[in-house]
């Protein structure tokens, strides 16, 4: 046995309503008309990491989410949905779980990571370097719309919580120091002792934690066990590791020639396994008790993910419109769909009316009706929509079975399943739930409407 | 003396004159600014009698490597600041002819003397007003050893001062020796932790001084948001070797209350951000540089030579100036020509041995620098150690890990333990035992060490009969004969032995350091320790950053962070006063430089008003005899005088009851001299309007309430308190 993959689905989260319903948790949100839950689900296949434990919260998200990943990835994935009571936290939701958990190594992914990072990559780094945790660290990804360059730049500073301070050693390969959630506003105070024992040390502030995680099982199930007040992985458990590694070592510098020579050694051992995927070679757990052996503590370890990797957590409003928009956009590759020559993908079976014009970066899902002299932009609809004449959608997200009459404005928002528009409606970033009949000749802008 | 002056400076001159017609071809003269002077007492007892820089190191004085290397660097110009014993820097100069060089190729060498400076930032003040300094310098001191080429430092500064004026001083750092123990301790210098922009070098964050009350490197959030990587390092050494730009002397003469280079200047442009200006560093990837800090440093320094890494400044290579030719046997043996050696006599690896010394039968010399002249018994052990000039040791003494001056004598038999120091002219009697780390010199220990190390230097510069009293209790007379350890404990049996000499005695701060600094090898135990003290972490760090629980350390840190910083606020208040007790100061520059400090600690009025106050009884204090009488009458002085200050800060009725309880405080705890007059002082800061009625009265109440121990001098001043009562109910009726 490999790798476990406990893959934290989520439930129907609050941040996301009225995206989010109890119809449409949040495993299932179309994304580029794909649930949300697709985009790791296909990137572990990729990496051919298929035993997986799929964690959601509620029972009737969990109901739903299973029938879907059963019906999609019948005979692709071996998967178990598991439902957990909800508000338990990541960690709280790995502690309901602990005990299904049998490889020597857990790989904790969120469901709402896209990416395009291969998680094997991270897990061959997890196995090479014989650590208790290895996070997959990316470059903060610049949110809000593209075209407006000055908007990024606020909505960066709203979002202080997806923020980390990290401090790396000299090969960028060991984490040292982790600052996350608050305490990222503050001044940074790195222990002497820590930087005495590594000599020199990167602070980084410009890399998030992916919520993407190798843990080795014995240490993540003993950590769950005594912290029992731990409920988030990220806010908690890495950095409670990352503090504890010093203590446990004597020394993290001494450690470092021992780990060259313990390489090499293993190297020639023969004691190898590979990770098919990858080619990388992934000495077992005979390198993790030379090291332990060796310095006696236990190394917390980083993957950095290139520049030029897509990844994007999509837990807010706001990141929900960026992913859609990416994915259809700079980061197509990710959609799985292939493109037109115009950059836009029509499914066959769409009608188009008269002077009807579908710009580059666009979906239309199969069965859509577009009337005459309607403008689509950089958006996103979802399938057997019936959209009227003179309608311009622009930067937005229109989900299935929506009716928007003629005349509507929608610009920068996001309509949900079953939404009907009357004549005239203009909207501006705005949400709307299912459901819900936006009236006549009315005007929205920055607002949340969903059915009572 | 003025004769010298003159030549020194007809050599700058003409220096410049022959720069003139090469100006248009060349870039301006590269000048340097060398400090012969290190503003500290690190090499005392040695320091009193003749200046670090020309302290021997391998058989040379220490300017001489600096002066040698600046002029491979490419310097034109080198100003040599003197400030203590400057005549014999002059002289040294003068005579092996740096002074007075001119024209192409040399280097122009010139003295600027200075007896004022106290410090670094007092002798750039000097060169900045003497308008010598016309370009880009290089700021060095003179016991910085080093075979770097500037080139390239010297190309980036220039280049980044084009795209960005404000980027004034490049640092030169080195990678230290790749060991989690010897990072800092191998040059005996404090821990340094920097942070540096990976990509632009720029320097961020400095912090030298090993305070281990702080666990914690704090960077302020300001800087990294507005540099999202940075590299802290605590591998680096400092070499002490800066590229300035001229406005950072003007920089010194706007703050003139910069002093140390490093503690002052770097951190101030750093926290305060001063006009935005910025340092820069330039690593170091091959060549050498240190800077001898400390014995030490000196050792270490020491060995790199003999080991020839800083060629070409090794004995053989550069000694010939002197005409006396070492030269380099196998294993790093360097060994005059007319040296006198037993066969019997055996000389280790990596040592140095002198000309016109010699060496007696069954000698074993390891790892040591013998100098000139000296004369060396039979069975004689030298082990580690830096042997001076014309030194004689007799038959049977053991020396090891310490350094013997010029003139010392060693009787038969007698052993230096390591880490001794041994100044000038030192004699060690027959068997006698010198303990560890002891530093013995003929001039006896300067009873009061005032102030600041860092502001403090060698300031004898006429001589050795300049040196302040001493106060000794162990000293029968002059030039005592101290009885060693040895001595008391009896074994000794000719009575003549011990050591002849003052053995000084560490202060409390230099037992501390005494293991880091010293020659002797750093103890096993010691090593263990900072092992362990790197490996282990202690739980009250995890506990104070668990997320999950209420940041109780923090609270508790800042609290005590306050009280340090009230109290550090009036320990410099009192200084400053101080300062205006010896005259210069004025009323209202003294008033101008505590709001500086207030300001500069961010505290209230109000805490001003009770450190002035505290200040001013403190020298009442300190002017008084012990009786009563008399420390009342001075107290009545000093309040008298001082009474327009006090009332600067005694505007409000708050600040008046500041200095009233801080008086309360002073009678209980500092200075209990004044209790028992606490009720006749007090009248007294009313008639001078100091201290109000009102302030005296609502004391008073709030203190009805308190503890009975409180109430002690509510009590004792009863009688006026009531006396104010009925004056003030006097004063009603008459309305």
């Amino acid at each position: 046995m490999d790798f476990q993959v406990v893959l934290l689905a989520g439930g129907t989260s609050e941040t996301l309503s009225p995206l989010v319903s109890r119809d449409v948790p949040k495993a299932l949100l179309p994304v580029a008309n794909r649930p949300l839950l697709s985009y790791p689900l296909d990137l572990l296949e990729a990496s051919d990491l298929k035993d997986l434990i799929v964690v959601v919260e509620g029972q009737e998200a969990a109901r739903l989410v299973g029938a879907w990943v059963s019906s999609a990835y019948l005979d692709r994935l071996r998967v178990e949905v598991v439902a957990v009571p909800e508000d338990l936290g990541s960690a709280g939701a790995l502690r309901a779980i602990s005990k299904r958990l049998t490889a020597n190594d857990i790989l904790v992914i969120s469901g709402d990571l896209v990416t395009d990072v291969l998680p094997g990559a991270v897990a061959a780094t997890h196995r090479r370097n014989g650590a208790v945790v290895t996070a997959l660290l990316c470059s903060v990804p610049v949110s809000g719309p593209s075209d407006t360059p000055s908007s990024s730049g606020k909505d960066k500073a709203k979002k202080p919580n997806r923020l980390n301070i990290v401090g790396l050693d000299k090969t960028k390969q060991f984490l040292l120091h982790i600052v996350s959630g608050t305490e990222v506003e503050k001044d940074v105070r790195v222990h002497k002792r820590k930087i005495q024992a590594v000599g020199q040390m990167e602070i980084r502030s410009d890399l998030m934690d992916a919520h993407l995680y190798a843990f080795k099982r014995t240490i993540l199930q003993d950590v769950l066990e005594q912290k029992e007040a731990y409920r988030s992985i990220r806010l908690e458990v890495l950095p409670y590791l990352v503090r504890s590694q010093l203590r446990s070592a004597p020394s993290v510098g001494n450690g470092r020639p021992v780990d060259e020579t313990g390489n090499s050694a293993v190297l020639s051992s023969g004691n190898l396994q590979c990770l098919s995927q990858h080619r990388v070679i992934a000495p077992s757990a005979f390198k993790q008790d030379v090291l332990s052996r060796s310095c006696g503590g236990h190394r917390c370890c980083a993957y950095i993910a290139p520049k030029s990797k897509y990844c994007h957590r999509l837990n807010s409003i706001q990141s929900y419109s960026d992913i859609n928009r990416d994915v259809i956009g700079e980061a197509s590759h990710l959609s799985g769909y292939s493109f037109s020559a115009h950059n836009n993908i029509i499914h066959p079976s769409c009608v188009l009316g008269s002077k009807t014009t579908i710009g580059p970066h666009c979906i239309l899902a199969e069965g859509s009706q577009l009337g005459d002299k309607c403008s689509v932009k950089r958006s996103v609809i979802g399938r057997h929509c019936r959209i009227g004449s003179n309608v311009k959608i622009v930067n937005s997200v229109v989900m299935n079975h929506v009716v928007i009459e003629d005349g509507c404005h929608i610009q920068g928002s996001v309509v949900c399943n079953n939404v009907q528009l009357q004549e005239r409606a203009v909207l501006k970033d705005c949400q709307i739930g299912a459901g819900y009949i936006v009236t006549t000749g009315s005007e929205h802008k920055a607002e949340s409407l969903a059915r009572k | 003396m003025s004769q010298k002056k003159s030549r020194s400076r007809g050599g700058g001159g003409a220096a410049a004159a022959g720069d003139d017609h090469e100006d248009l071809a060349r870039p301006p003269p590269l000048q340097a600014v060398l400090l012969a002077d290190s503003f500290t007492l690190k090499f005392r007892p040695i320091t009193l009698e003749r200046p670090k820089v020309l302290l021997p190191l391998v058989h040379m004085p220490m300017i001489e490597y600096t002066l040698t290397w600046l002029e491979s660097a490419g310097v034109d110009e080198a100003f040599v600041f003197c400030c203590a014993h400057s005549n014999q820097v002059k002289e040294y100069l003068e005579k092996s002819g740096w002074a007075g060089r001119a024209g192409a190729g040399s280097m122009a060498v010139t003295a600027v003397e200075s007896h004022d400076a106290i410090s670094a930032g007092d002798a750039l003040r000097v060169i900045f007003e003497r308008g010598m300094i016309h370009g880009d310098f290089v700021l060095i001191s003179g016991d910085t050893i080093s075979n770097m080429s500037l080139k390239d430092a010297l190309r980036e500064h220039l280049d980044r001062k084009k795209k960005d004026p404000l980027a004034v001083m490049t640092m030169i750092i080195k990678h230290s020796k790749p060991s989690v123990l010897t990072h800092q301790t191998r040059l005996g210098t404090d821990e340094i932790v920097m942070a540096i922009d990976p990509e632009t070098k720029e320097l961020l964050y400095y912090e030298d001084r090993a305070d281990n009350s702080n666990l914690y490197v704090t960077i302020d959030k300001d800087i990294l948001s507005n540099n999202p990587t940075l590299q802290l390092h605590n591998d680096m050494e400092d070499c002490y070797i800066d590229i300035c730009s001229p406005e950072v002397l003007s920089l010194f003469t706007d703050n003139f209350d910069y002093q140390h280079l490093r503690r002052h200047f770097v951190k101030g442009l750093l926290v305060d951000d001063i006009m935005g200006y910025k340092i820069y560093t330039h690593e170091l990837r091959s060549g050498y540089a240190a800077r001898i800090d400390n014995f030490r440093s000196y050792d270490t320094v020491s060995k790199d030579i003999i080991q020839r890494w800083t060629y070409p400044m090794v004995p053989d290579v550069i000694s010939n100036r002197n005409c006396s030719e070492s030269r380099l046997h196998r294993q790093g043996i360097y060994k005059a020509s007319d040296v006198t050696l037993s066969h019997s006599a055996q000389i280790g690896a990596n040592s140095v041995v002198g000309s016109a010394t010699s060496i007696g039968d069954h000698c074993r010399i390891l790892n040591s620098v013998i100098g000139e002249g000296c004369t060396i018994g039979k069975n004689v052990v030298i082990n580690g150690s830096y042997v001076w000039d014309n030194v004689v040791i007799e038959d049977g003494c053991q020396v090891s890990n310490s350094l013997v001056s010029d003139g010392v004598h060693l009787r038969a038999g007698a052993i230096v333990e390591p880490g001794c120091v041994l100044s000038f002219n030192v004699e060690v009697g027959k068997n006698a035992l010198v303990p560890a780390h002891s530093k013995v010199s003929l001039l006896p220990q300067p009873s009061n060490e005032d102030s600041d190390e860092e502001l403090e230097y060698a300031d004898t510069n006429s001589g050795v009969t300049d040196s302040p009293p001493f106060s000794s209790m162990r000293s029968n007379g002059d030039q005592a004969t101290v009885p060693s350890e040895e001595d008391e404990s009896g074994t000794s049996e000719t009575g003549t032995c011990g050591v002849v000499g003052y053995i000084w005695t560490s202060g409390d701060a230099g037992i501390l350091e005494e293991w880091r600094q010293s020659i002797a090898p750093i103890s096993k135990e010691k090593l263990e320790e900072l092992q362990h003290a790197v490996s282990e972490n202690d739980g009250s760090e995890d506990e104070s950053n668990n997320p999950t629980l209420p940041d109780k350390d923090d609270s508790s840190d800042s609290a005590v962070e306050d009280d340090d910083l009230i109290s550090k606020f009036e320990k410099e208040v009192e200084e400053t006063f101080q300062r205006a007790m010896g005259g210069g100061v004025n009323r209202d520059n003294l008033i101008l430089e505590i709001n500086g400090l207030r300001l500069a600690y961010s505290l209230q009025h109000a805490d001003c008003a009770g450190a002035v106050f505290y200040s001013v009884m403190k020298s009442a204090l300190q002017a008084a005899q012990s009786t009563n009488d008399t420390l009342l009458k001075t107290t009545a002085e000093a309040l008298g005088k001082w009474k327009d200050l006090l009332r600067n800060y005694t505007k409000t009725v708050d600040e008046e009851m500041e200095i009233l309880l801080k008086f309360e405080e002073m009678c209980q705890e500092t200075t209990k001299e004044f209790s028992p007059l606490f009720s006749k002082i007090l009248p007294f800061l009313y008639d001078t309007e100091v201290i109000s009625e009102d302030a005296i009265l609502r004391w008073a109440e709030e203190k009805e309430h308190a503890d009975e121990s409180d109430k002690v001098f509510v009590k004792q001043s009863e009688a006026f308190i009531q006396w104010l009562k009925e004056a003030e109910e006097e004063d009603d009726e008459e309305e």
